[in-house]
């Protein structure tokens, strides 16, 4: 973290960058916020550990709009949004200085919750150089566990270690999934459709449409939403029943379909706790199943898989053929 | 709120029998903004469209529901009435009560419910229809034709003919194109010369016609009738205006030993050339890479012995920009690349030539002076093993999925040419099927086999060994009698498949004109406009839309040109109200609407916006009105519902889809 | 639920037809008077690429039992493309719909042509015959929508 901080301050009293885009200590150990960082004092909350989930690549498309270049820290899978991005000319590339930031998986407080650790103080191991346990100081005294079994769901499945894109690379990565990645997808897909109704049913009705999964996505990135203009009679209506919610994340995962990179960060930001990764997985997989494998982003390729076609693609009908 | 009228037609009896129109126009009355329902017998006869008019006046109405037959039918009627009273003509909608409602259901009541929820949906939308108008666009009174072989040169002269001032580009020194390579023509053997070449001298001598050889497309903007187009004519080092083409400067050329484009690499051409003698226009280019003068500053032979002073070392490229109001695209096609078929030993023998290197062989002013020989040796070969679909009809990725249409025809027209002129020399084919659909074309391929003893053989070659004794074993299979076959030949031949010109992506990507996964331009209709592009405004011409042989490039070469000339004619273009139109606040500007668009109508551009106080300059998708063609593609694709659909809008839809579901 | 009132389902079906084929198609079925169930309502579209997946939702939203599509067959499309656009979002979207439990026959595309009006009838007899048999759409219905 030292080498990133070091690297960014010099890279801003040179003048190659007017501020640096990356984390900064939260109240709590475990909630470092992304935030912008201009001036050399600014840096003493500072933070990369591996609390820092968020994905700043969306933050790029305001940080593109302003004078000067941005220097910001992206994780491997974070490339994958930015190229995106750029490919749909919402960022501008010359307006980013990138530094690849090493990670080795990103942790989840909700899992360490789970773990029965909970009232945490203070955390040891959560360093990007740190080790494989994490030890907590917490109301309750001291207690640990394995860095692997709090990580996000998402690092369970991660795309890689390589970045997409960088000007340069600072820390090492690390390999960590060790899971695949449809599994969760296709564990539901068993299922039998009351089960699949049920499930679906009282995972969305937690929702509370506080639009977080939206405002993080990077591929959600319209100026103005459709739940929030008129062009379509469906602005946001107060949540009162089910199929609302449902006609939301349907949508909205089908937006962002063949243009999701599966970042995760949907998941990670609801409050609900809703497996919203699971729609844009579906998506992707079905995507992968019918129309050859694609992984959003990691191409300069500017059509994706639903502004593409081929005469032969499948019929609609082969969801009711394959049950 | 707009004030509707609603009007039922009993269409005789075949509404009115199973559908109470009383009691629509009674529903009608109830729904919000309808201001007047009536009903009558015949709404579409000049009194139903009379009562239209009146009330449209009387009661000042802002919107029309018909209730009639299929919009298919009357929609035009229906809406030039309303135009004649005065209203809008896209503010009135048809309520398809007749094939959609009262043929297909019996029972009266039940028809009835469902003719007025007809009504209700087209109510609902009316109620959100704005008023539309046609644009218009001007049409530039000239035709591009971008390619100089058959296919561009008959366009050319069709639309000259008709009185346009055409322009064609041609990439190589000559007009000409592939059709100047051939020997003779099938079915009927005549020299392809000798009808070839008048077609050119015609092009090149018509009033209307301007010829821009040796030259490329560089860049094309605008829209249908009004094309801007950057023609790069490439520095030919020689002045057009001053040489007399007499061809004094070739013969003294020292650099002699520049394989011939025109003889496929069989022969060698100078520096300073034309490709064939029938060249036109008949004035050299000097070939720059090649000239000892530009590589070394040295020579200068061509400069000391013209006469007529046209040599000009320090010509540099131009460009012209002109404007058309058509543009056809005739680029033709060349042979595939054989590195994949290396089991044919292409690469290995000189004794493996290819169809088209056969026919400047079999050519008098070819490489051997029309003397069948073989390349190695130069001894007459006594057996000569043909090998078709060379790369067509290829089920892996070596080669092309599709027939190559002309291998057939003219495999059977060097066959019998060898065994008329040669008739001690065998002649074997190996093939997959012979295609032969065309006007005598089955009699041609039977007179080879018949008359002229052509030994075809069904089955595939597996290998081509050369030998060391200089012949070629050829390993094959006999499918009918299922045998294997081993050959000893003197020369093998293949016919390797045709495939579009290579240049044409890059053309097509200029036109935005859509291309297949074969690189071939893709047709606005299969069926039914077959030498349109869907780009309105682009016509194809000749192989570029697909395999064909010389009569039919000639007939879709008139075919466009019938196509642009109606064009042309035009003073005006009447453009198609119910377009896409993109609202520059809600644009994101992610190019995902312009990649769905078929029709290259969605442009970008950087526009200053005030989005209530936010003033910045962001990248908003723009449309075409003169391109759009209204499919509504790119209004699914656009995830903030910027890209809308005039007459076919968002809300118009949910508002129909809402009536229905009441 | 009483089996009378089982028998008296009426089920709400919208069909969207592209303007050049499929909707030229139900023309033909009523010209040649091939009958289907009135419980199908028809929307004309331009092409079955202007068919939004919200457009099918809302549908769904406000009571419809069934949602079908009908297009030109792939290769004849009117706008060349439109279809195969139109056919990866609604295999995507039905797939989704089938994920999250909604019965996946309650939509449908089928392609039919200008000349297919018996087609076009027989596609809406099975179809609404299946939604009868599936009953009331309830999984996806807004019950704000309901009286």
């Amino acid at each position: 973290m030292q080498e990133l901080i070091n690297r960014a301050k010099e890279l801003l009293a040179d003048g190659t960058v007017a501020r640096v885009l990356g984390w900064k200590a939260g109240d709590l150990p475990f909630n470092p916020e992304p935030a912008y960082f201009e001036k050399e004092e600014d840096f003493a909350d500072f933070v990369y550990d591996g609390f820092c989930g968020a994905n700043l690549s969306k933050y790029m498309i305001e940080a593109s709009k302003l004078e000067g270049k941005t220097l910001v820290c992206l994780k491997p899978c974070d490339t994958y949004s930015f190229r995106q991005l750029m490919k749909e000319h919402r960022v501008n590339r010359e307006k980013a200085y990138i530094i690849g930031v090493g990670c080795r998986g990103k942790l989840d407080v909700n899992k360490i919750r789970d773990l029965g650790i909970k009232g945490i103080e203070s955390v040891q191991g959560a360093e990007i150089e740190g080790s494989d346990t994490l030890t907590f100081q917490t109301l309750y005294g001291e207690k640990t566990c394995s860095y692997a079994d709090a990580m996000l769901e998402r690092c369970h499945v991660c795309k890689g270690k390589e970045h997409m894109i960088y000007d340069e690379l600072i820390g090492e990565s690390r390999e960590t999934k060790d899971a695949d990645r449809f599994a969760e997808v296709e564990k539901i897909e068993a299922m039998s459709p009351e089960e699949r109704f049920a499930y679906f049913q009282k995972e969305l009705s937690k929702c509370i449409r506080c639009n977080a999964c939206r405002n993080v996505c990077p591929a959600c990135s319209c100026r103005k939403c459709v739940f929030d203009s008129n062009k379509f009679d469906s602005a946001q209506k107060a949540n009162v029943n089910s199929f609302e919610e449902k006609m939301f994340h349907i949508i909205r995962a089908f937006h962002v379909a063949g243009r999701c990179t599966d970042c995760g960060e949907c998941s990670r930001v609801c409050p609900q706790g809703i497996p919203l990764h699971l729609f844009n997985r579906k998506f992707i997989k079905d995507i992968d199943e019918l129309y050859g494998e694609y992984q959003a982003g990691a191409d300069d390729e500017e059509r994706g898989p639903l502004t593409s076609y081929t005469v032969d693609d499948a019929e609609p009908g082969i969801v009711a053929e394959r049950g | 709120m707009q004030r509707i009228g609603v009007f039922v037609c009993h269409c005789g009896t075949n509404i009115a029998a199973t559908v109470d129109v009383k009691k629509v126009v009674e529903m009608a009355l109830a729904e919000p903004g309808v201001v007047h329902a009536e009903d009558y017998q015949y709404m579409c006869s000049e009194v139903g469209q009379e009562k239209i008019q009146n009330a449209i006046r009387e009661k000042n109405l802002g919107g029309v529901v018909v209730c009639s037959c299929s919009p298919r039918m009357h929609e035009t009627t229906f809406r030039n009435a309303a135009q004649k009273a005065g209203l809008n003509p896209y503010m009135v909608e048809i309520a398809n009560i007749r094939e959609h409602c009262s043929w297909i259901h019996k029972d009266v009541k039940e028809a009835t419910e469902k003719a007025v929820i007809l009504m209700r949906a087209a109510v609902a939308k009316v109620n959100l229809n704005t008023p539309l108008k046609a644009g218009e666009s001007r049409v530039t009174k000239r035709a591009l034709v971008i390619g100089g072989g058959i296919a561009g040169i008959q366009t050319a002269l069709d639309i000259a003919e008709a009185g346009y001032p055409v322009d064609i580009v041609e990439k190589t020194p000559s007009i000409g194109g592939r059709m100047s390579q051939l020997d003779k023509t099938f079915p009927t053997l005549d020299c392809s010369s000798c009808i070839l070449t008048p077609k050119m001298v015609d092009a090149s001598a018509h009033p209307n016609i301007t010829l821009y050889t040796y030259s490329e497309v560089e860049k094309v903007s605008g829209f249908v009738g009004d094309f801007t187009v950057d023609i790069r004519k490439k520095a030919r080092s020689v002045d057009m205006s001053k040489c007399t083409g007499c061809g004094v400067c070739q013969e003294k050329c020292p650099s002699k030993k520049i394989p011939s484009e025109f003889n496929r690499g069989l022969s060698n051409r100078t520096a300073i050339y034309t490709p064939f003698a029938q060249a036109i226009p008949n004035v050299p280019v000097i070939d720059r890479e090649n000239c000892i003068k530009f590589k070394t500053g040295k020579c200068g032979v061509c400069s000391k012995v013209c006469q007529a002073g046209a040599i000009d070392y320090n010509q540099k490229d131009e460009i012209i920009t002109e404007k058309y109001g058509a543009i056809v695209v005739a680029t033709g096609f060349d042979m595939i690349k054989l590195d994949k078929y290396d089991e044919y030993a292409y690469s290995q023998s000189k004794d493996v030539i290819t169809s088209l290197e056969l026919e400047r062989i079999m050519n008098a002013a070819g490489p051997t002076s029309g003397h069948l020989e073989r390349l190695s040796d130069g001894k007459a070969p006594k057996e000569i093993v043909f090998i078709q679909c060379v790369g067509s009809r290829c089920a892996d990725d070596r080669g092309k999925s599709y027939c190559s249409k002309i291998c057939c025809m003219y495999t059977a027209k060097h066959a019998m040419l060898i065994r008329d002129k040669y008739p001690d020399v065998n002649v074997t084919v190996f093939y997959i099927d012979v295609r032969t659909p065309g006007k005598n074309f089955d009699e041609f391929y039977r007179r080879a086999v018949e008359e002229y003893g052509v030994n075809y053989i069904k089955g595939q070659v597996g290998k081509v060994i050369p030998q060391p004794n200089g012949k070629l074993l050829v390993q094959g299979a006999d499918l009918i009698d299922n045998k294997q076959i081993l050959k000893e030949a003197d020369m093998v031949v293949l016919a390797a498949a045709i495939e579009p010109n290579p240049d044409v992506r890059k053309i097509a990507t200029m036109l935005t004109a859509s291309i297949d996964t074969n690189n071939f331009l893709t047709e606005a209709h299969a069926k039914l406009r077959p030498v349109e592009s869907p780009t309105a405004g682009i016509f194809l011409s000749g192989v570029c839309q697909g395999p064909k042989d010389i009569p039919e490039t000639v007939s879709q070469a008139g075919a466009a040109a019938v196509k642009a000339i109606g064009l042309l004619a035009k003073d005006k273009l009447l453009t198609n109200p119910c377009t896409a139109h993109s609202d520059e606040l809600l644009s994101n500007g992610c190019s995902q609407c312009a990649h769905v668009c078929p029709y290259g109508a969605i442009t970008y551009e950087e526009r200053q916006v005030n989005d209530h106080g936010i003033r910045e300059v962001r990248r908003i998708a723009v449309v075409n009105d003169a391109l759009c063609q209204g499919c509504g593609a790119c209004t699914v694709t656009c995830p903030s519902g910027a890209m809308d659909l005039q007459g076919f809008s968002n809300r118009q839809i949910q508002a129909e889809v809402d009536a229905i579901c009441l | 639920m009483s089996i009378e009132a089982k028998e008296e389902f009426r089920p709400k079906i919208v069909a969207f037809c592209c303007n050049w084929c499929s909707y030229a198609g139900a023309d033909l079925a009523g010209s040649s008077r091939l009958a289907y169930p009135a419980d199908v309502k028809i929307i004309r579209v331009p092409c079955s690429c202007r068919v939004n997946p919200m457009f099918i939702l809302r549908a769904f939203e406000r009571g419809a039992d069934g949602v079908i599509l009908c297009g030109c067959h792939p290769g004849d499309c009117h706008y060349t493309s439109g279809n195969y656009y139109a056919r990866r979002r609604m295999t995507l979207l039905f797939s989704m719909l089938d994920f999250i439990g909604v019965e996946n026959g309650r939509t449908r595309v089928e392609w039919v042509s200008a000349a297919e009006g018996v087609k076009f009838s027989t596609t809406m007899r099975e179809f609404v015959d299946k939604i009868r048999s599936l009953g009331k759409n309830v999984r996806l219905e807004d019950l704000r929508c309901r009286n």
